[in-house]
């Protein structure tokens, strides 16, 4: 149905328009002819036939850019070689994630939520080019097919740049007719990534890369501990620092504004502060995980309990307990954090990689007592993320709205977290400890499961608290280990939680970062214990038909019941995440120093219906290679008086290249919705090299990461 | 006083001081924001550039060094004359085809260390590629493409000669 009250036309350009929200019934735009007139649309068609799309999720490597294009490009019948794209404004009314509320990359969502909404805007667009061409040459809609942005009815033919201004003054259609998906043309096939080249050359633009006439270039000094503050300051020998400018309070520190970031370093080092540690987190590691041990042997908050442990087990049955410590750990994407604002006039301009890209300027609004509208985010490119550049609370929006404000000149301020600073800044992965006692019987089937975990909740005293803890425990801690892929008729699970002033922060998977990694390194001593072959094993305690796909699918590919090589062992490992089935085999050796050796990994996933295959393999890759740094080496330490031992890449080593093992990936064809592949190949890595670990070594690693448990054990 | 060299083929003075590290001068001072930084110690290699036809990590070089020398960055690197040019652009070529990149952000220094790699053995082995690039960390791990790109760049290259 079409309504000519829904109309939109931007004036004078050219350009097509097509309405971002579709369909929002009774709703005017009346507003289309004004000069006011905002960026409220995914797609845009100029007289050459460029395509842009309208991206509302930050690129952060993921891919999302490209697949929310491809979306747009499937049902516009576009020529993907003429789609480009670029970063929505902060307008939650237009591109908010559906799925939150508000603009934001998370859980996995963006191409699960926008994957109608996309489609159909590039759907409203075709339709509109078709009408265009039929008025033009006089014939119905229906006799004109488009393909490769040209659209053509017997000997009529026009490229959609010709047809755009036309297109322009019509109708948008309420809910045009999306393409069944033997139809699709780029979805499941083959769309190369808009941003590569200007990846490769040095083009790009991250926010780190953003300049302006007589910009100040900002570092703070922060406290030494969390929750520590500034007491006292000295100025005058970073002031001699030529080209520092200015050192002022901010936050819980104090900040220092140059000419150039070379001298705001140099002032930062010149700088001296006492600190008064009144409630900062003084506890070293050590301390804080016999803590989490104590709290973990309680009973905890109940989150599931479907019946006791048994009390007597049947011949051949076995016990397996297990006690694992999970540590803190660091995302350490590749750009640390940055942003540069700028307040002039009453606005406030922000160039970020924002995660958050409503939330976050506005929390940088707030500290400088801009309205909210007032406020304009010019998205960048984010070099990489892993979870860190989302953080309920919006601390670094909220710190660097301080730090402009204390500048209070109207130039622009770029303000960036160092290395150290983001190494030493928490946000981390919270380290957690789980208890679990489980019984299998002679048979492979599960008998009891007892499981108590403590550690840091994500959410508590967050914005995002209320959500998260609706049945009393926060979710993200325990998602994983609330609902387990495999039958277990008697299971509990409690969980307690341990306060600290440490940030801690989602971290690529999540909850699953430690619970798949703990679920499956039972399972998988549970196979063991009873001679249990670790895929049928599997396969006999799982009921999920997409799991024992993906179960059967890497068995398949990894050649799991064919002789291993000498001296190497395959480990097995299966998570559900973010609605994505993910099973993993690790081929792996005694590496020279002692520390496992990952050669090959073969990893089946189903994440419903794939929208770009190459995309999936490549964030299957990536995955892979981040889950097998962290679990080999990775852990942020707290030292003597609560300070993080871990400063730089010297010591958080991050897997280099020679360490990546070789991946070949199974893509099941799936015709479920799409769901999530950021996050999903991330939890199976690590157990699955603890299965194979356990194979080679008899050793049951119950501590992360393995280079410590292994070390510790020879000690 | 000012520190005179050669940079992407162009003669140009620098007026930092000559202990400034030149990743700040060529991206504060003289606006080539290609070249980034990720650790500032030279533990990452996303500052990766060529003085004199060699790797440096920008972070840790200071100004002064690099006086009357030639200074390559991502900006100038398909442009330089002849081998490191020809090799910069078919990484970058392979680099596109491949998808190499995800976030990007360390793949200015990838190119730049990959190139110096491809010049000087022009069919790199898995060793060979291992050392060339283990200063240069990838946080989204590209490694596996990384190493594809370096192969078929390197092999196109033998292929033209």
């Amino acid at each position: 149905m079409i309504r000519a009250d829904r109309r939109q036309v931007l004036s004078g350009t050219g350009a097509l328009l097509v309405a971002a929200l579709l369909p929002l019934p009774g709703r005017v735009r009346a507003a289309a002819l004004s000069r006011n007139f905002e960026p409220n649309a995914f797609v845009r068609i100029d007289a050459d036939g460029l395509v842009t799309v309208v991206i509302k999720a930050v690129e952060f490597g993921q891919g999302a850019a490209t697949g929310l294009a491809t979306l747009v490009a499937e049902e516009l019948d576009a020529d993907w070689d003429k789609v480009r794209f670029e970063f929505a404004p902060n307008d939650d009314k237009r591109y908010a994630n559906l799925r939150m509320g508000t603009m934001a990359v998370g859980g996995s969502t963006t191409m699960a939520s926008a994957w109608l909404q996309m489609r159909k805007a590039g759907a409203a667009a075709r339709a509109m080019l078709v009408d265009a061409a039929a008025a033009r040459w006089g014939v119905a809609a229906a006799q004109i097919s488009t393909e490769r942005g040209v659209a053509q009815a017997g000997r009529h033919r026009a490229h959609y740049g010709e047809l755009a201004l036309a297109a322009a003054r019509l109708p948008v259609p309420e809910d045009p007719p999306l393409k069944s998906p033997e139809r699709f043309r780029l979805i499941g096939k083959v769309a190369p990534r808009r941003d590569s080249a200007c990846k490769s050359d040095g083009s790009a633009r991250f926010a780190m890369d953003v300049r302006h006439d007589g910009m100040v270039h900002a570092v703070m000094a922060h406290p030494p501990a969390f929750g520590a503050r500034m007491a006292t300051y000295d100025a005058a020998a970073a002031l001699a620092v030529p080209g520092v400018r200015k050192v002022a309070p901010a936050d819980a520190g104090v900040a220092v504004y140059a000419d150039s970031m070379a001298a705001a370093l140099g002032g930062r080092k010149a700088l001296a502060v006492t600190w008064d540690h009144t409630g900062a987190e003084t506890r070293d590691s050590q301390a804080l995980e016999a803590e989490a041990l104590r709290l973990a042997a309680l009973p905890g908050f109940a989150v599931v309990d479907t019946g006791p442990f048994p009390a007597t087990l049947p011949t051949g049955a076995r016990v397996v307990e297990g006690q694992f410590v999970l540590p803190y750990l660091a995302h350490a994407p590749m750009e640390p954090l940055n942003a540069t604002l700028r307040l002039r006039d009453g606005r406030l301009d922000v160039w970020a990689g924002s995660q958050f890209q409503v939330l976050e300027p506005a929390a940088m609004a707030e500290e400088l007592g801009v309205a909210a509208d007032k406020v304009t985010l010019h998205q960048c490119y984010a070099g990489g993320s892993f979870g860190r550049r989302a953080t309920p609370g919006r601390e670094f929006g909220h710190q660097a709205g301080k730090v402009c404000a204390a500048w209070g000149g109207p130039e622009a301020v770029k303000f960036l977290w160092t290395r150290e600073d983001d190494l030493t800044g928490g946000f981390y992965r919270p380290m957690m400890v789980h208890k679990v006692r489980a019984a299998i019987g002679a048979d492979g089937t599960i008998l009891g499961w007892d499981h108590r975990m403590a550690g840091q909740s994500i959410v508590a005293g967050t914005p995002f608290e209320a959500g998260a803890r609706k049945r009393g425990y926060d979710k993200l801690m325990v998602e994983g280990a609330d609902e387990i892929g495999y039958r277990v008729p008697a299971r509990r699970l409690g969980v307690s939680e341990l306060p600290s002033r440490i940030p801690v922060n989602w971290w690529r998977s999540v909850g699953a970062s430690h619970t798949g990694y703990v679920v499956e390194a039972m399972i998988d001593r549970l196979l063991a214990g009873v001679g249990i072959d670790l895929v049928q094993g599997r396969l006999a305690l799982m009921e999920d038909e997409r799991g024992r796909t993906v179960v059967r699918r890497a068995a398949e590919i990894a050649g799991w019941s064919g002789p291993r090589r000498e001296g190497r062992a395959l480990g097995f490992a299966y998570v559900k995440s973010f609605g994505t089935y993910v099973a993993q085999v690790a081929e792996v050796s005694r590496g020279k120093d002692g520390s496992p050796r990952v050669h090959k990994v073969w990893c089946a996933v189903d994440c419903g219906l794939p929208i770009n295959p190459d995309n999936i393999r490549a964030q299957v890759e990536g995955g892979i290679g981040f889950a097998v740094g962290h679990a080999l080496h990775a852990e942020i330490v707290l030292g003597e008086g609560g300070r993080v031992m871990q400063t730089n890449f010297d010591r958080y080593p991050s897997l280099r290249i020679g360490d990546m093992p070789e991946v070949e990936v199974a893509i099941i064809a799936s015709g479920a919705d799409p769901s999530g592949i950021g996050e999903p190949p991330v939890p199976p890595l690590a157990p699955a090299i603890a299965s194979a670990w356990r194979q080679l070594t008899g050793m049951a690693i119950e501590r992360l990461p393995f280079a410590r448990a292994i070390r510790e054990a020879r000690a | 006083m000012t520190t005179a060299f050669t940079l992407n083929g162009r003669k140009v003075a620098a007026a930092s001081d000559a202990d400034t590290p030149l990743l700040w001068v060529l991206r504060d001072e003289l606006g080539l924001t290609g070249t980034k930084y990720g650790c500032g110690v030279a533990q990452c290699g996303a500052c990766t550039v060529h003085v004199d036809g060699s790797t440096r990590r920008a972070c840790v070089t200071p100004l002064g060094s690099v006086a009357g020398r030639a200074v390559t960055t991502i900006e100038g690197a398909a442009a330089a004359h002849g081998t490191p040019g020809r090799v910069a652009r078919a990484l970058q070529q392979a680099w596109t085809e491949l998808d190499v990149p995800q976030c990007g952000f360390c793949q200015s220094g990838q190119i730049m260390a990959a190139t110096v790699l491809v010049a000087a053995i022009a069919d790199p082995s898995d060793a060979d590629i291992n050392a060339a690039m283990a200063g240069n960390i990838c946080r989204c791990a590209t490694y596996l493409r990384i190493r594809q790109g370096i192969r078929l760049a390197a092999s196109r290259l033998r292929e033209q000669r």
